[in-house]
């Protein structure tokens, strides 16, 4: 039900966001949500490809630090309330929340999230116990080829 | 003969005899040469006639040993000022090699040596490689830059000598250096040990395993190095790390080597005659004491050097070693007396940086420090590259990576120092010798 995510390095300076982007450009590997996280000195680029593999290859290749982390994809309502909804239910829970980003494709009346936990697996299990729809990575791609 | 050198007879080059002299016959080889080589340098050039003129001193004196400290040292400006051939002691018809200097900074210096020179450079480089278990049969992989630099040739002579195979690759193209290390089965490899730990990383990026390889020895210099970054290399890559001292002033590398033991450099005495000073006063210092290392060439005939004054900071050790050479050794030498800055009234040496870093752990050796002035407020930056182990995906984490670097330097230092995160590969690598301090404080 994990997603693999590759997070990537960054020094905090014009141009450096384009440099892997464009490895992956070239690779013909299609970025499907992205999140940057930054601090006045650097970066890390979170992103979710299809073909995590060869993308993290190219980006190492290419001389980058890539990291693979597991994160989980979990589907709201697109509605107001929605992700108040999710945050409460985690809070019930206690599941802590390393970060959190957002799918930029929506499918029906459903947006997609992506959280890190610091342990996924437990966090998947009380999620569905909580009748959350988690969506794994088949599912997630069908669905975005299907919005594209 | 001495037992140690009996036992393992099997194991030794007939050409590292020398090492293994006993003492009372060394001295006596050493005085002998020494008063040859004053000869020289005083008949000859001009510079060491007039700075034992102004002493009132003559070759004729120098009946023991105990007087070398009585000449006047030779420091790297004079082989500037006298740019390029004033300190030659041949005429141009008898020097086979002439080599300079990287002249980092104005002119570069020249060397020069007759064939005679060129023969015990090979003979000292065949000395080192088999201290430290390198014999024919093995394949040296010598990435060492060839060229003007005396660090290429000069191995590769000694390598042939040896009876080894010869790869003379040079420096730089990493990525062919990894192919060739595995295709043609290389045993061994010369190179400045911040290059080897850029092999170790790019052949992991690449996904292949130096552990995997039959490489089993790295014979390291060029720079200073530590003992961390020692076993980084052997803890990544299944080689032993030996460390090779040298200098292009006094015949390049050669000079010193580590045996099997790894517990300093053996100094060739019977070529190289070291003496430790106090770096201020110039005073000579007994054996376990530290100082600055100087170095008079015994048999160097195209270019003697009476006392050059190498500024690297070390100890002399006469302690008997384990593989029985009864030659001295010295300490390694993790500084440099002209790589110390000084920064807010503190002074610093980047090994001191150095070992900061690698406490910290998952961080490697790859940095550079920065010195700017703002205000009239000195400030250093440590620049260190994120490597796969030290890096993660969450914020807090680099941030806390950041705290315990500027932590661990405030602890050796006293001083705050700002870290920066940099992308791998950003910090010029080093093929020759590591850029390790800018210094942009226009002093």
């Amino acid at each position: 039900m994990k997603l693999n995510q590759l997070s990537v390095f960054l020094e905090n300076k014009p141009g450096r966001l384009s440099h892997p982007c464009q490895i992956l450009a070239d690779a013909g590997i299609n970025i499907l949500t992205l999140s940057l996280a930054d601090t006045h000195q650097f970066g890390i680029l979170r992103l979710i490809v299809r073909d995590w593999q060869t993308a993290r290859d190219v980006l190492a290749k290419a001389g980058a630090v890539v990291k693979v982390t597991e994160v989980v994809a979990v589907e709201v309502a697109d509605k107001p309330g929605g992700l108040a909804h999710i945050l409460e239910t985690l809070e019930q829970l206690k599941v802590n929340i390393e970060y959190m980003y957002a799918f930029t494709f929506r499918s029906q009346d459903k947006a997609v999230l992506v959280f890190r936990f610091e342990d996924p697996d437990t966090a998947i299990t009380m999620l569905q116990g909580k009748g959350v729809s988690v969506i794994d990575g088949v599912e997630l791609y069908n669905r975005v080829e299907k919005g594209a | 003969m001495h037992t140690a050198m009996h036992e393992n007879s099997g194991r030794f080059h007939p050409v590292s005899a020398p090492d293994f002299l006993p003492l009372p016959q060394l001295r006596q080889l050493q005085l002998q040469r020494f008063q040859t080589i004053v000869r020289r340098a005083y008949e000859r050039v001009e510079l060491f006639r007039k700075r034992m003129d102004e002493r009132k001193l003559t070759p004729d004196r120098f009946q023991s040993l105990d007087l070398v400290g009585q000449l006047p040292f030779t420091v790297k400006n004079d082989l500037r000022d006298t740019y390029p051939f004033g300190l030659f002691a041949s005429p141009m018809h008898e020097i086979v090699r002439l080599h300079a200097s990287s002249g980092t900074t104005g002119k570069p210096i020249v060397v020069a040596y007759n064939q005679d020179d060129v023969d015990v450079w090979s003979s000292v480089m065949v000395r080192s490689f088999a201290a430290c278990g390198l014999h024919r049969g093995d394949i040296i992989q010598h990435a060492y830059g060839y060229g003007l630099f005396t660090g290429g040739l000069g191995a590769h002579y000694g390598a042939e000598a040896l009876g080894a195979t010869v790869i003379p690759i040079s420096g730089g193209n990493t990525e062919r250096q990894i192919m060739v290390m595995k295709d043609f089965g290389v045993t061994a490899i010369c190179c400045t040990p911040s290059y080897f730990i850029h092999l170790i990383e790019r052949a992991r990026e690449l996904g292949m395993d130096i552990k995997s390889l039959p490489l089993r020895t790295g014979v390291f210099g060029a720079e200073p190095w530590t003992e961390s970054m020692r076993q980084y290399i052997q803890a990544n890559s299944n080689i032993k790390a030996y460390d090779i001292y040298g200098l292009s002033e006094i015949i390049g590398p050669g000079v010193a080597m580590e045996c099997l033991h790894q517990c300093g450099s053996h100094i060739f005495e019977d070529h190289f005659y070291p003496e430790i000073i106090d770096p201020k006063t110039g005073e000579v210092l007994p054996d376990g004491a530290e100082g600055e290392l100087v170095l008079t060439t015994l048999s160097k005939m195209a270019m003697p050097m009476i006392r050059y004054r190498t500024r690297d900071l070390t100890t002399l050790a006469a302690e008997p070693c384990e593989c029985g050479r009864t030659i001295r050794r010295i300490k390694r030498i993790g500084r440099r007396s002209d790589d110390m800055f000084i920064i807010r009234g503190v002074n610093v040496f980047p090994s001191q940086i150095e070992s900061a870093l690698l406490a910290v752990e998952g961080t490697m050796p790859h940095y550079q420090i920065i010195l700017t002035r703002n205000k009239g407020l000195d400030e250093m930056e440590v620049q260190v590259e994120v490597t796969p182990e030290s890096f993660s995906d969450k914020i807090g984490v680099m941030e806390a990576l950041q705290g315990k670097i500027i932590h661990g330097i405030e602890n050796i230092l006293g001083i705050r120092a700002k870290i920066s995160l940099v992308e791998p590969h950003s910090i010029q690598r080093s093929e020759g010798k590591a850029k390790r301090v800018i210094d942009k404080r226009n002093m």
